[in-house]
């Protein structure tokens, strides 16, 4: 029986050097299938490097990476009848037309879908017998897309599908992705915009200098960091004027003249409290806003956490990397936390 | 975060494995992809199937002026065989190395590698239209030479084919190890030029052996193509003895072997970051 709950991917303490250089170290991370799982970070924060490995392009340095229950590296020819990928970057023959293209490929996979199936797909049916070299940087990307769909392939790795589409051929592509897990594909994304992790991911992974620094779902990930509330103040009040804010749930505030900006990590205390204030002593809050962090700020904070932290000397990220992972990434945060106050 | 780790390998919701493409079905699809690329580069073309014919051209010249009358070799058995090499060196080896290194750069190696193909289907599949358009030109040379310098039929024709498919698989390994060092297609044309200069002057593509003092032509039969040089010859002649064709074949096997393993060590499948 196949059950929903099982792993398709897994990596556990997954490790990838060159040379001197540890790009990967110390990565765990499942997914299930069925889902879409998406790695975030910034360039060189070991995504690519990170993905070969699921891809069974590298063998690990360390670690262990299971695809399907196998060793995606060593038992390759029983994993890949089942995987598609898209790799970050080109990889046709710029001399092929699209048709041949996909012919070519189709004569190297399994049960392939037909040329024309694969091309409409993409919507690049009146493109089939345009040269590689003529396609747009764009149409170069679908192209590939249809290489990694031509299998129809149970798991799906595509290395920042989108980038260099516009916006039409972007949303294109989420579409066709959202179909893909609704038939029960399961797909690793790795992208750097954040928007497309919000709107495919059921669950991420942010990476930073080659390790997890945050995982979870975006409310999990967004939900560990402080929300904020701006006002301003009308003229006679002073913020000494407001109730006591640690009492509301507020871990710091700024001042710019009458503009209060508080942070906090209880939004709905914070917002009740200053409301019912400001109704008692009847004062107008002029540009009330309240929001809670964005992935985007999230992303920053943990990124750039993850950053400092690198910088920090060898003896210490030593010492941090012993710990697991979980820990290194609440490490991460408390660290943020304290930087920000 | 769930456990990482699952018990062994899982059911697929459709088993495919009898469905997966065979190796030759695999070897087909790229070459016949690399066939179409072949034929829209007019300058691979020119150089496989123009350059071999000028070659046989140039050195009949050359060897008429020879004196050949202590070595009982012909003008012809001169000829064919350095004809048939160079075919070889051009075509097989030059070319392919300028289309691994191409391939490899564009990525189309990487992403192949992603596929089901092995590493040995990926360069070979890639080798297979250069290597039929060899066996063309071989055959090509062979009638016209044989009829221009008016060679009587070969004496060993078996050989001269076993010369031809050593060389054939030599120069595709050594075309890949020389790709390893080979950073771009243009600079190919470069790296691919101390095997041409060694085997024209070294192999007996210009000077047969047997008018070399015997202490080089000791060194010059060791050399990558000398074995190949020596059996198509023989092939004409019908002159080589077992023992001679026994050495040539562990010279041939042995540059083989020591090309795979270069590839096997250094050849690289995406380029230098």
């Amino acid at each position: 029986m196949v059950s929903a709950q099982e792993n398709v991917i897994s990596a556990a303490g997954l490790r990838r050097t060159y040379g001197d250089f540890e790009a990967v170290r110390g990565v765990d991370f499942a997914v299930r299938r069925g889902e879409l799982f998406a790695l975030l970070g910034t360039n060189g924060a070991g995504k690519t490097s990170t993905v070969e490995l699921l891809e069974g392009l590298a063998e690990p340095s360390g670690g262990e990476v299971r695809v399907l229950g196998r060793d995606p590296y060593r038992e390759r020819g029983r994993v890949r009848p089942y995987t598609g990928v898209m790799l970050q970057e080109g990889g046709m023959p710029s001399q092929l037309t699209a048709a041949e293209t996909v012919r070519m490929w189709a004569g190297c996979t399994a049960r392939p879908r037909p040329v024309a199936e694969a091309l409409e797909l993409v919507g690049l049916s009146d493109r089939r017998d345009v040269r590689v070299s003529q396609l747009s940087g764009g149409e170069r990307r679908r192209l590939d897309l249809a290489l990694a769909l031509l299998g129809r392939p149970e798991v799906l790795f595509l290395d920042e599908p989108t980038t260099g589409l516009d916006a039409e051929g972007r949303h294109a592509t989420w579409e066709l992705v959202r179909e893909l897990r609704a038939g029960g594909t399961t797909v690793l994304l790795t992208t750097h915009y954040l928007e497309e992790a919000q709107e495919l991911a059921d669950r991420l992974a942010i990476m930073a200098g080659g390790r997890i620094a945050a995982a979870g779902t975006v409310e999990e990930i967004v939900g560990a960091h402080p929300a904020t509330v701006s006002f301003r103040l009308p003229v006679g009040w002073l913020p000494g004027d407001l109730p006591p804010l640690p009492a509301l749930g507020v871990t710091g505030h700024e001042l710019a003249g009458t503009s209060v900006r508080l942070r906090t990590d209880a939004l709905q205390r914070t917002l009740t409290g200053l409301l019912l204030w400001a109704q008692d002593n009847g004062v107008e809050l002029a540009g009330l806003d309240a929001r809670s962090a964005s992935l985007e700020e999230a992303f920053l904070k943990i990124a750039g956490a993850a950053e400092d932290d690198r910088r920090a000397g060898a003896a210490k990220r030593r010492e941090k990397g012993a710990g697991p992972p979980a820990a290194r990434a609440a490490d991460v945060v408390r660290t943020d936390e304290r930087n920000a106050r | 975060m769930t456990a990482t780790t699952t018990a062994g390998p899982q059911p697929h919701l459709d088993d495919r494995a009898a469905d997966v493409p065979g190796p030759l079905a695999r070897l087909a699809a790229i070459g016949r992809a690399e066939l179409t690329l072949m034929w829209r580069s007019k300058l691979v073309l020119f150089g496989a199937l123009v350059t071999p014919a000028g070659f046989a051209f140039a050195t009949r010249s050359t060897v008429e002026e020879l004196d050949l009358s202590d070595t009982g070799l012909t003008a012809a058995t001169v000829v064919l065989p350095s004809a048939i090499v160079f075919a070889l060196i051009f075509v097989v080896y030059a070319n392919l190395v300028i289309v691994y290194v191409a391939r490899r750069e564009e990525l189309v190696l990487k992403r192949l590698r992603t596929g089901l193909l092995t590493d040995r289907e990926l360069l070979a599949g890639a080798a297979l239209p250069a290597l039929c358009v060899a066996l063309a030109q071989c055959l090509v040379l062979a009638v016209t030479v044989s009829l221009a310098m008016d060679s009587p039929a070969p004496e060993a024709p078996h050989l001269a084919v076993l010369g031809v498919l050593l060389g054939m698989a030599m120069l595709t390994v050594l075309a890949a190890a020389t790709a390893a060092v080979t950073k771009s297609a243009e600079s190919a044309q470069l790296t691919s030029m101390p095997l041409l200069l060694v085997s024209m002057f070294g192999s007996g593509l210009f000077v047969p052996f047997e008018v070399l003092p015997d202490s080089v032509a000791e060194v010059a039969q060791r050399l990558p193509l000398s074995p190949v040089v020596e059996l198509v010859r023989g092939g004409w002649t019908g002159e080589l003895g077992g023992g001679a064709v026994l050495e040539a074949l562990v010279v041939a096997v042995a540059w083989t072997a020591a090309g795979a393993w270069a590839v096997r060590r250094w050849f690289r499948w995406e380029p230098r970051a």
